[in-house]
């Protein structure tokens, strides 16, 4: 590889990525003003692998709403749905899609098509309350898939279980309703063949996001799971199935190999490699990252790229000569493992903290956010127990500047590096 | 004779210390920190100094802390309270596991090794309850010195349950208590059992465990004393130099860099917001 081609390939993942992002977002602004179709979808099992074998562009609201946050006029949204009568209490993604909805369909990147049906799943209670709003507001169908979640800690069942073919079964009658309804919607036959071609798309991206992940356990680590991958997760989600995110990833795979191969790392010099459980914080993204770098400290991995990512990082792969059942169990595994990454985490995060040797494990839970906020002081003490690894834990929002305080969290990212410092000194070893 | 330094510019007050090769306290001072943060921290130093009868020259490292430790202008590094509360605490009480500090705007429980490492730490939220404001506020209502709060709770007989932990809400539950007729010794006995079960809650989070040595400005309240031993059922460290823990602990990081050349971990961001 040439000097020439080596600097092309490094940091091609974010500038690709971003393009892409910018793409998805034309796209809808173009929906939306020539009155086209959309599908309003969520993170966490979109199932985009049959709305796009429809043509129909997604809109993940979620990702609309942390938009605005970054791009710092999520008060605007927020006071505008508090205005209309929601609480500060209330989730930030709902109320900033309500502010948008309000005002429109109006978004920093873009007009936002209206949706023509949506689809969630039950891996959050918030989406089914959520999507009830757009029912409301434009009388259009929504369609839940009930995902049967783990039974118990660590009973996970998988292929070949007869209880696990009972709830893929289970999946795969839902899934195919909604074949049905998306017929409906769309005045389209339902084309196997291109579902097949979307599954062989979905099936590169899940096989190549999963190595990508697996590959930041490289010292030094080759991207920063906050900040990098928040802008890989855009595309793992945005374009699921789709020739140019399965190119995409292809691509971000052969660049991470590269700087494995050839011990390229991030920007900073790594000193503490760390492990983030949370959602970020959005309003001050990019700052609350330097908090850590400052010191030194990179992240390394993120459960927020397992269950944001509706749990595509396991890697699954559908069987195309059977492909709405394959999908029923790629859902099932995938959108389970999401959900699980919350409910049973510390045993994943204590493997992974072993796997990837990091130094320490974040906790940012959020107000907005109890879905995944709930259960972290319950875990991070078991983790502690088990593992002894340090851990901070940090409370702000993924969406509300008036509760994030920089100061005070500075002041405990601060205290929490010098107590790992303190512990490496009289360890005696290098950092 | 080399020194060290330490200066804490909290949100109220701002201490300063010095401390000789022995580690002995040779000079310290305490200021209302005021709007300028840059002068407090100038003015504590040098009060300080001259009451140690120390040259400016002769202090070899100075450590900034507390939320204004970037305004120490004349320090050469700064390390977060956290760290000086913990490190102060088990040079002043060897035998201490538990570290709660109560300033003016929050409350803090760490966990520290016998050297002094930070293991764990955990501190009020974004609101100021639990905290030396939510006495300030039952000061203001009720018209009492913030010195004379500690003393006049003693006298409680019949406490009084406060159900608010809102500081904006409390001044008003006092006005309301006080308008039935309730005595100011009940009221404010019932402050400070408020403030004790929060502080408790945070020290719980990090783990309960003697010793236990309270530190800040609040250490210096008898009646805050006796709500959090009788809300813990532990008797705490206390002494004098507890309200300038977080200064005494920076003076220790500053005396390591003197005699080992070593500076402390340290962040040289700003906050910018």
């Amino acid at each position: 590889m040439t000097t020439q081609s080596a600097q092309d390939l490094v940091g091609r993942g974010n500038r690709e990525g971003a393009a892409l992002f910018r793409d998805w977002f034309e796209e809808l602004d173009a929906t939306a003003r020539n009155g086209g179709q959309s599908a309003y979808v969520f993170v966490m099992g979109s199932i985009n692998e049959i709305l796009k074998t429809f043509d129909l562009p997604v809109v993940f609201p979620e990702i609309n709403s942390l938009q605005t946050a970054v791009r710092r006029v999520a008060h605007e949204y927020l006071e505008e749905a508090e205005d209309y009568g929601y609480s500060p209490d209330i989730c930030g993604y709902v109320k900033a899609d309500v502010g948008m909805q309000l005002r429109g369909g109006e978004h920093p990147m873009g007009q936002i098509p209206v949706p023509s049906m949506s689809v969630l799943t039950n891996a959050c209670n918030t989406y089914i309350k959520w999507a009830e709003i757009w029912e409301r507001m434009y009388d259009t169908p929504t369609f839940t898939i009930d995902i049967p979640g783990t039974r118990q800690s660590g009973t996970q069942t998988w292929q070949g279980d007869s209880d696990f073919e009972a709830d893929r079964k289970y999946v795969e009658t839902q899934l195919r309703e909604l074949i049905t309804l998306c017929e409906e919607v769309t005045g389209k036959k339902f084309d196997i063949d291109k579902f097949r071609q979307v599954l062989t798309y979905a099936n590169t991206m899940s096989r190549c996001w999963k190595r990508v992940l697996e590959l930041n356990a490289s010292k030094p680590s080759l991207f920063n799971a906050l900040t990098d991958g928040t802008i890989f997760l855009g595309v793992a989600n945005g374009f699921r199935g789709t020739q140019e995110g399965a190119e995409y990833f292809e691509r971000l795979a052969e660049e991470m190999e590269y700087k494995a191969a050839n011990g390229i790392g991030q920007a900073i010099e790594e000193q503490y490699r760390l492990l983030f459980v949370g959602v970020p914080c959005y309003p001050i993204f990019r700052r609350f990252n330097e908090l850590f770098t400052d010191w030194g400290g990179s992240f390394v991995n993120s459960t927020y790229l397992w269950f944001a990512s509706g749990g595509t990082n396991r890697g699954f792969e559908y069987d195309l000569a059977d492909p709405v059942a394959s999908l029923a169990e790629g859902v099932l595994i995938s959108v389970r493992d999401a959900m699980d990454s919350m409910f049973h985490q510390s045993e994943v995060l204590s493997d992974m903290a072993r796997d990837f040797d990091v130094d320490g494990v974040i906790y940012h839970p959020i107000k907005s956010c109890r879905t995944v906020s709930t259960g972290l002081a319950d875990g991070r003490r078991h983790l502690t127990a088990e593992s002894g690894i340090p851990s901070l834990f940090i409370e702000s929002d993924m969406m509300d500047r008036r509760v994030v305080s920089e100061a005070q969290m500075k002041n405990r990212i601060d205290a929490f590096f010098e107590g790992l410092a303190s512990r490496r000194l009289a360890a005696g070893v290098q950092g | 004779m080399s020194y060290a330094a330490g200066v804490d510019v909290g949100s109220t007050q701002t201490k300063a210390v010095i401390i000789d090769e022995h580690r002995n306290i040779v000079g310290r001072s305490l200021l209302d920190t005021g709007a300028n943060v840059v002068k407090a921290a100038e003015s504590s130093y040098v009060a300080a100094l001259k009451q140690g009868n120390i040259d400016e020259e002769e202090v070899e490292y100075v450590v900034g802390t507390g939320y204004g430790r970037y305004r120490v202008t004349f320090g050469n590094t700064q390390v977060t309270e956290i760290s000086c509360h913990g490190r102060g605490a088990v040079h002043l009480f060897p035998n201490t596991k538990t570290v709660v500090d109560m300033g003016g705007q929050d409350t803090k429980a760490i966990a520290v090794s016998p050297e002094g490492e930070i293991n764990d730490f955990c501190m009020n939220d974004k609101c100021a309850a639990g905290t030396g404001r939510f006495l300030g506020a039952a000061a203001a209502a009720l018209d009492i010195p913030i010195d004379e709060l500690g003393p006049v709770s003693l006298r409680s007989t019949k406490p009084i349950k406060i159900s608010t932990t809102c500081t904006v809400f409390a001044e008003s539950e006092v006005l309301a208590w006080l308008g039935k007729g309730k005595k100011i010794e009940d009221i404010l006995w019932g402050v400070h059992q408020s403030i004790a079960s929060r502080s408790a809650g945070l020290m719980r989070r990090v783990g309960i465990h003697d010793e236990i040595t309270f530190t800040g400005g609040v250490s210096r309240n008898l009646g805050m004393v006796k709500a959090l031993e009788e809300r813990l059922g532990k008797k705490l460290n206390i002494s004098e130099e507890c309200h300038y823990m977080g200064a005494l602990g920076a003076a220790l990081f500053a005396h390591d860099h003197v005699m080992t050349g070593r500076a402390p971990a340290s962040s040289s961001m700003e906050v910018t917001s």
